[in-house]
């Protein structure tokens, strides 16, 4: 048994089944960090001061994060993009170089974590340490399992080219589109957390 | 879908089974499967299983209601020293009682069966689809839901037993709570993983894998119920999983989202940075529970309205008003989640807005169950055991939505906040309204899974045992709330004078509640013993139904269908003037 629409397109629908799904689950995402933002908005509106994030947290480490983060979603998208003109080889370089600069967002983040708990900031010091450390943290889960979908892709994963390449293009867009969405929310949360 | 031409010729089940066990051994077609109907066979008995569980839990607290501080005869003994000392019920171990019933039967029971169990079996079936759109993430959905469960259960385990902050998990009464709570959220987090991969895969399977000629407009009332459920479950879980996370935090990382500075706990100050705000779990907990009340609603009118369609053998009355009004309700549940919060002080002009949406909420409700009604007016109807649970669906969902309406008005909500009227309206609505129209499920689509119908005799006997104990626990309950009990009292009032004349009520709802039970043993007999000895099914369409799951044997081989099947007309065609028979399937050419 198959199930229809993994790969071709629905007619009426112009879609096959993993594109709906992709969506689907970002807009699930879309609620978790909604809420997330939310919840920011209400404690820093109830609370009688409030620090500024560029005394607390390191801004020139976060930027140098946004930069490796927003080139991780151009290799992405190359890495796609070779897929697309059957480049296989030039894919592998890619996909290598979007999983290397996630690592590299992952060790800064690591530095800046433990430069805090050095100075003996931790989530239960205030709130606002408790919002940098949950969001930052689920954050930084979301591109740890990016990375682990990425590299299975990279490698094991990377088998199905040979039997069905056109699937596996589609996937590794899939992929790239999750990516691309933990992106964008680091970039809400570099000026929401860091900036204002 | 070459395997279906391979074995289309074949008539027999057994040629596919013998085919179907060729392919997987025990493990992968029975355990770890990837085949819809399995994964909803297996959430079906798990939450049947929860059900059980979660009510057996509330006979308990009953006894503790009509008898305060009696001891339990026979079985007090077995919950030990810690919990039941001497046979009687200590409040820490009712607490807990309360606080699992709720989370059980919420999110173990009803939305397991109801989503997981109907929604997997069914779904599928009558869109025309060999199976779900993505079957792995199906398996791994039930799954996650198994380890959500077995955390839950686990937890009454340890130190200091299972969660004791309601169902609701309040803070910051929840974070100051025992290990418990802690393995309650993280139960929670499997629970809506679980549920998130159960909704992406509704949405695609239902938008994606149709039959030719299955439009929207063609779809039974039961797809587009579980079409809208799904986008609840999707877009209503993460905010709870958000606040899981940072209740979790509250109580792992000694963060303060919910904890508000200077709280004091037994006269003491507690050390804690504070700042937070007790009410953002409030406000993230009813976004998420408001949609799940009709998450647990929604698929039971699904349920009904087939069984009614095919027993009064008419059409729906009003099909497409149902429709838009199940859509309209699904949007709407996202904006009324506040009345819930109307005791917290949160102000005139936001609790005019959320009893104003709360009213008009109210509408697409009436017009589904009006709908439902007059699709009755006229039809010669036939009472089998589906048709009498789907037809008590009617008035006692009636009865829980309407006592609803003074929650939802702010100057009523006020004295009825937290009593027994609201335990016995969302009984009404979920217990012999939802659960009514679960059994009737069962009932109905049980000789599409087996082959063979369950006992009716057994059947009618399960119905109106249940229907009167239903209302002999719940209907009490109205009065002992409006004379102002509370519902989180351990001892049911008894050391409150105002609540004195109303204390007998306890023992009848006890009463009910034990006899009920009785009343369930011929159905988990029927249940197991129909398997081997109901009647079979000669044409494998015994209610002479006209949707399209009927259109492949039963029970279906894996890939359902022996021949794509194809949708010519709308799903209730039935007593079509000038037809042969008194039913047109939705299948036939």
């Amino acid at each position: 048994m198959e199930i229809p629409y993994t790969v071709e397109l629905r007619r009426d629908t112009g879609l096959n089944n993993g594109k709906i799904g992709i969506w689907l689950f970002l807009a699930s995402e879309v609620m978790l960090f909604g809420a997330l933002f939310a919840s920011y908005i209400l404690i820093r509106t109830g609370a009688d001061s409030w620090p500024r994030g560029d005394t607390i947290l390191n801004v020139p480490l976060a930027t140098f994060n946004t930069i490796v983060l927003i080139s991780s979603s151009v290799t992405m998208v190359m890495a796609w993009a070779s897929l697309m003109r059957h480049r296989f080889g030039t894919f592998r370089i890619y996909m290598g170089a979007t999983i290397l600069l996630g690592c590299v967002f992952l060790v800064v983040k690591y530095f800046e974590y433990s430069h805090k708990f050095h100075d003996h900031l931790f989530p239960s010091t205030n709130n606002f340490l408790a919002l940098y450390f949950t969001l930052t943290g689920l954050h930084m889960l979301h591109v740890f399992g990016g990375m682990v979908v990425n590299a299975y892709f990279w490698g094991p994963g990377a088998k199905q080219w040979k039997t069905n390449p056109e699937w596996f293009t589609n996937r590794v867009e899939y992929s790239g589109l999750f990516w691309h969405f933990v992106d964008l929310v680091w970039i809400f949360l570099f000026p929401t957390l860091y900036l204002l | 879908m070459s395997d279906h031409a391979a074995v289309a010729g074949h008539k027999s089940h057994v040629a596919h089974e013998a085919h179907h066990h060729e392919e997987l051994g025990f493990w992968r077609a029975y355990v770890f499967s990837t085949d819809h109907k399995v994964i909803g066979i297996q959430y079906a008995v798990t939450g049947l299983l929860f059900l059980l569980f979660g009510f057996s839990l509330m006979m308990l607290m009953r006894w503790q209601l009509a008898y305060p501080g009696a001891p339990l005869p026979l079985i007090g003994g077995l919950f030990g020293e810690a919990r039941m000392p001497g046979g009687m019920m200590l409040p820490e171990f009712y607490n807990e009682l309360g606080a699992m019933h709720g989370t059980i039967m919420v999110f173990l029971g009803v939305v397991p069966l109801a989503v997981g169990g109907f929604g997997n079996f069914v779904l599928p079936l009558q869109i025309g689809a060999p199976d779900m759109a993505f079957p792995r993430l199906n398996m791994a959905s039930y799954w996650f839901f198994f380890l959500g469960g077995v955390t839950m259960l686990l937890s009454f385990f340890v130190p200091g037993g299972a969660a004791q902050s309601g169902w609701t998990s309040y803070a910051p009464l929840s974070i100051i709570a025992g290990t418990g709570q802690t393995m309650w959220l993280i139960g929670m987090i499997f629970l809506i993983t679980s549920s998130l991969l159960g909704a992406i895969n509704f949405i695609t399977t239902t938008i994606q894998l149709r039959a030719k000629g299955l439009t929207f407009m063609r779809f039974p009332f039961f797809v587009w119920a579980q079409f809208v459920t799904a986008f609840l479950l999707l877009l209503a879980f993460p905010p709870l999983e958000a606040a899981g996370v940072m209740q979790l935090m509250d109580r792992v990382a000694g963060t303060s989202f919910f904890l508000p500075s200077g709280l004091v706990v037994s006269g003491q100050v507690l050390q804690h940075a504070g700042g937070g705000n007790p009410l953002l779990w409030q406000h993230l907990f009813w976004f998420l529970a408001h949609p799940e009340v009709y998450v647990l609603i929604l698929p039971a009118m699904g349920i009904v309205a087939e069984i009614i369609a095919n027993n009064t053998r008419k059409p729906l009355w009003g099909y497409r008003s149902m429709v838009y009004s199940l859509v309209f309700l699904g949007f709407m549940s996202f904006i009324v989640w506040a009345h819930h919060m109307f005791m917290t002080g949160m102000g005139t002009a936001m609790a005019a807005f959320f009893q104003t949406t709360t009213m008009i909420i109210s509408i697409p409700s009436v017009v589904i169950l009006t709908a439902l009604i007059i699709s009755l007016w006229g039809g010669s109807i036939r009472f089998n055991t589906p048709m009498l649970f789907a037809t008590a669906f009617l008035p006692m969902f009636g009865i829980g939505g309407l006592t609803g309406l003074p929650l939802g008005l702010n100057v009523a909500d006020i004295p009825l906040h937290d009593t027994y009227y609201v335990i016995a309206h969302f009984h009404y609505v979920v217990a012999p309204g939802t659960i009514f129209a679960l059994f009737a499920g069962i009932y109905y689509w049980y000789p599409k899974a087996t082959g063979r119908k369950m006992n009716e005799t057994l059947g009618t006997i399960h119905f109106v045992g249940s229907f009167v104990c239903m209302n002999v626990v719940f209907m009490p309950m109205f009065l002992v709330g409006l004379a102002g009990v509370s519902r989180r009292l351990y001892d049911g009032g008894a050391a409150y004078d105002f609540a004195q004349p109303v204390l007998h009520w306890n023992v009848v709802s006890s009463w009910g509640a034990w006899i009920m039970a009785l009343f369930q043993i011929p159905f988990i007999f029927n249940f197991f013993w129909s398997i081997r000895h109901g009647e079979k099914t000669a044409d494998g369409n015994p209610w002479q139904a006209t949707t399209i799951e009927w259109a492949a044997p039963s029970p279906p081989p894996h890939g359902n269908f022996l021949v794509e099947p194809q949708a010519y007309r709308g799903p209730y065609e039935y007593s079509v003037p000038g037809a042969a028979k008194d039913f047109v399937p939705q299948f036939e050419a």
